[in-house]
């Protein structure tokens, strides 16, 4: 398997795929400076400031993971409709539903001892994202819908839905919040900080991070594994790259598409544990910003690859941590953040663009323009 | 007038290619030149640079002695040198005077003038005696008709030296024969006209001036009258070719019992147009059926309904005696159907996967290489270079993108994957269309080995002349019909020619 001509492709799509994000995320980094130093602060205060919190203690970094886990799982769904071609835009109302699902089942058998519960629970919002996912993902595949705009759609009946349902029917009595009851006990997600690993990390009492950054990561790990070798992902690949192709070799393109939004939703959807189990432990109307939506972002600065994917959460996660730092500490507002995350897509989006091209060239040269 | 054309020691590289080296050449006005040579030689990218797409690493081009400096088409347009494209660049919402005019339009910035377009066709149409409606879209006209449009376009902007890029590759005989009296019209008008081809009788019945390329340099010209094929191709390849694979004389394998049999085809499309209507047809064990055609009248469809990408609205398909009952892509590869599809850039690989990928694709779930759902690399790799020894690519690195292998090659290894399951029906769609000479060759072996081992096969080509090499029987089809089915030893391409514009046979027009 290690022939130099294998070793020198895998040399090169490596190369390939950490530059183009590398050199946005300078240009971001850049861009970002110079507003900085506009606003009349100084960008080597300021700009390190993001960093810092991070990079500082165990307990820091383990923070940054924690804002890093939504991420992974709402990229990974995103990367997992695009390699069958198509745009999942409907992260956010997946999640929602994964939620809401995770928080009623668990509501619901409150009753449930804890190695049943947390499956239950887990399946729950996998199952939740899933259906909201096979939505969009059956009207392309029977009618040929688009499914940006459905899953778009989609978003806003989930939040709609979810804020109904916790409303008329789950809402903690005699309580202005929308929010659900507390959920069970053996339903909750028990941070590390909490057991020995915490101990042995020295990670402060309140720290949040907990189990499904493990989940979040052995599910990057099977996506690479079914993107790598898996039939399925053979499948997903050869519909998103040549659907006519997939035809012809008898790969049904509308079952597949159908699969690949279930998976996506749920992979979404499964977002909700981290929310839910972990977090809150409850469901709250209209919680998320936008986790759903960023990991489009997450996906595109990942390109696509689960291993990217957990790199790109990881940065999202630094620069969402490093917001309170800023906003505490300097002058500057903390929106300069999300004026960060802006920058450094535009320069991803514009530098894989550039690349692709690039590359796409280069190829067609080689084959002797005949 | 037009000018007298050199170019001086031209070259130009890519990363890795060396595409076009050191040619020097020279073009007179009034004669035809016939520029051939396999897929890859170059011949497209120097007219490229003639034609200002490209720009040259080193060397000159002169018109009329003075040096010049070709920055694009426009410059190009301007010097008097035009180009019709391989693929028509026609607007298909714009009428015929529209696309003729369009990028030179009379009139002002805010009003075309459509009465001075309109004009411009007829009096095109006049000169050159071809009936074309100005008004009509260009998506409403036959391949020829575009042709003629894009041609008149190129002329409509001052064009005087005229490059042709493969012009004759949809084309029926006749459009073919229409095409050839324009251009032997136009040099006599005193333009030059270069056609760059890999159709060798195109340039013998053709060409004042036959120059041959090969890797990128000029290996030779000669005078049309000392030109002949087994010359040609050898300047061509650098060795011997067989032109026609002696598909087996008197040793021919007697066809078996009857494999397929089509009976009353029908397909509707909406709004009552019948692509296939009453078609019958059939193919024995070890035979090879030709189909000849005017493109458009039913092979595609035919093609794809035997495969099961469509279902038919009647009649009846039987393989071995037996319905196929309603067939999906997915059923016909287990019945032993396989197909070689016309489109194998679009259709038959996944481009942009690597060649162990793409020789999986449509098997990706056999039990030999999958292991609770995941694919084993080792076994695939196994397998991927298995396949790619049997077809000969043995330059090729299991690794690499389908995109990076040349036509000829892409479809070795279609044919690889779809003939290494045995299948007991080929459906080859154009096999050899932009196929290079040696490709045509080795491909052409394989599906006359795979018939003499028992395979039927609907070979559907717009090659006459391959269709009449290969096959046992050659059958026509007119308008979604069978309209006469011949023995191949028994017909002419002039015989065919007239049956498929329906000159001959029913011509229910």
């Amino acid at each position: 398997m290690l022939e130099p001509r294998a070793l020198r492709r895998f040399a090169i799509t490596l190369w390939e795929s950490i530059w183009p994000p590398g050199l946005a995320l300078a240009l971001g980094l850049i861009a970002g400076a110079a507003i900085v130093a506009a606003i009349g602060e100084n960008p080597l205060v300021v700009l390190p400031m993001i960093f810092e919190p991070g990079l500082a203690s165990v307990d820091g970094f383990a923070r940054v993971l924690y804002d890093a886990t939504p991420l992974i799982f709402t990229g990974l769904a995103v990367a997992y409709a695009f390699r069958a071609g198509l745009f999942n835009i409907g992260g956010e109302g997946q999640l929602y539903m994964g939620a809401f699902c995770a928080a009623a089942v668990a509501l619901a058998l409150p009753g449930m001892p804890r190695f049943l519960a947390l499956p239950l629970a887990v399946g729950a919002a996998a199952a939740g994202g899933a259906i909201w996912g096979s939505i969009p993902g059956y009207l392309k595949a029977r009618f040929g819908v688009h499914e940006v705009i459905n899953t778009i759609m989609m978003n806003f009946l989930a939040v709609g839905l979810t804020g109904y349902m916790v409303d008329r029917f789950l809402k903690e009595p005699e309580q202005m919040i929308p929010h659900t009851r507390v959920i069970a006990e053996s339903y909750h997600l028990i941070p590390f900080a909490k057991g020995p690993l915490g101990a042995w990390l020295g990670l402060d009492r309140a720290n949040p991070l907990g189990a499904s950054l493990i989940l979040a990561l052995l599910a990057a790990l099977v996506v690479h594994l079914v993107f790598k070798r898996g039939v399925e992902g053979y499948r997903l690949g050869a519909v998103g790259l040549s659907p006519d192709a997939a035809r012809y070799a008898g790969i049904s393109v509308r079952s597949v598409t159908l699969r690949a939004m279930a998976v996506s939703g749920a992979l979404a959807g499964l977002a909700g544990v981290h929310e839910v189990l972990l977090y809150r432990h409850r469901f709250l109307d209209n919680f998320s910003s936008g986790l759903g939506f960023l990991g489009i972002a997450v996906a595109l600065m990942g390109k696509n690859h689960p291993g990217g994917i957990v790199f790109s959460a990881l940065l999202f996660g630094f620069l969402n941590t490093g917001a309170l730092e800023i906003d505490i500490f300097t002058e500057v507002p903390r929106e300069l953040v999300m004026v960060l995350q802006a920058l450094i897509i535009l320069f991803v989006v514009s530098i894989t663009e550039l690349a692709g091209r690039r590359r796409r060239r280069r190829v067609a040269e080689r084959r002797g323009q005949a | 007038m037009t000018p007298r054309v050199r170019l001086e020691g031209l070259s130009r590289s890519f990363p890795g290619v060396k595409a076009v080296r050191d040619v020097t050449l020279e073009f007179e006005p009034g004669r035809l030149y016939a520029l051939v040579g396999e897929n890859g030689a170059g011949k497209t990218t120097l007219m490229r640079l003639l034609y200002g797409m490209l720009r040259p690493d080193g060397g000159r081009i002169l018109l009329d002695d003075e040096p010049v400096r070709l920055r694009s088409s426009q410059d190009a347009l301007a010097a008097g040198l035009g180009m019709v494209h391989q693929h028509f660049m026609l607007v298909d919402t714009l009428t015929v005077a529209e696309n003729l005019v369009l990028g030179v339009e009379p009139g002002s910035p805010l009003r075309l003038d459509h009465e001075a377009a309109r004009e411009a066709v007829r009096e095109a149409s006049k000169r050159f005696a071809i009936e074309i409606d100005p008004d009509l879209p260009a998506g409403e006209l036959s391949v020829g008709q575009a042709q003629m449009v894009e041609i008149l376009k190129v002329l409509h902007r001052g064009a005087e030296f005229l490059i042709f890029d493969e012009p004759t590759g949809v084309l029926s005989p006749q459009e073919a024969a229409f095409l050839f009296d324009m251009l032997r019209r136009l040099t006599g008008e005193g333009k030059t006209v270069v056609l760059i081809t890999h159709k060798l009788d195109e340039v013998l019945a053709l060409a004042d001036t036959v120059d041959v390329m090969r890797r990128g340099a000029h290996v030779g010209r000669l005078e049309g009258d000392q030109a002949d094929a087994a010359r040609l191709a050898r300047m061509m390849v650098g060795r011997e070719v067989l032109l026609r694979v002696d598909r087996g004389g008197a040793e021919r394998p007697v066809p078996g019992a009857p494999l397929l049999q089509v009976r009353g085809l029908e397909l509707e499309r909406r709004g009552g147009r019948r692509p296939l209507h009453g078609l019958e047809f059939e193919i024995r064990e070890r035979e090879i059926l030709g189909l000849a055609g005017v493109e458009g009248n039913g092979q595609r469809e035919l093609a794809a309904l035997l495969t099961g990408l469509e279902r038919p609205d009647g009649g009846e398909i039987l393989l071995g005696g037996e319905p196929v009952g309603d067939l999906d892509p997915k059923q016909a590869r287990r019945l032993g159907i396989r197909h070689v599809p016309e489109d194998r850039q679009k259709s038959g690989l996944v481009l942009a996967m690597n060649l162990r990928e793409n020789l999986i694709l449509g098997e990706e779930d056999d039990p030999a290489i999958v292991t609770a759902g995941f694919h084993s690399a080792t076994r695939i790799d196994a397998l991927a270079r298995r396949r790619i020894e049997s077809i000969d690519l043995r330059m090729a690195d299991p690794g690499q993108a389908a995109a990076e292998l040349s036509g000829g090659n892409q479809q070795k290894l279609i044919l690889a994957r779809e003939l290494a399951a045995e299948p007991r029906l080929l459906v080859a769609a154009q096999p050899t269309r932009g196929v290079d000479v040696g490709a045509i060759e080795a491909i052409h072996r394989e599906l006359l080995a795979m018939r003499d081992r028992g395979l039927g096969m609907l070979l559907i080509s717009s090659e006459l002349g391959e269709l009449l090499s290969l096959s046992d029987r050659v059958a026509v089809i007119y308008k979604g019909r069978i309209v006469a089915i011949f023995d191949a030893d028994a017909v002419d391409e002039e015989e065919l020619g007239l049956w498929m514009t329906g000159a001959k046979g029913s011509g229910d027009a």
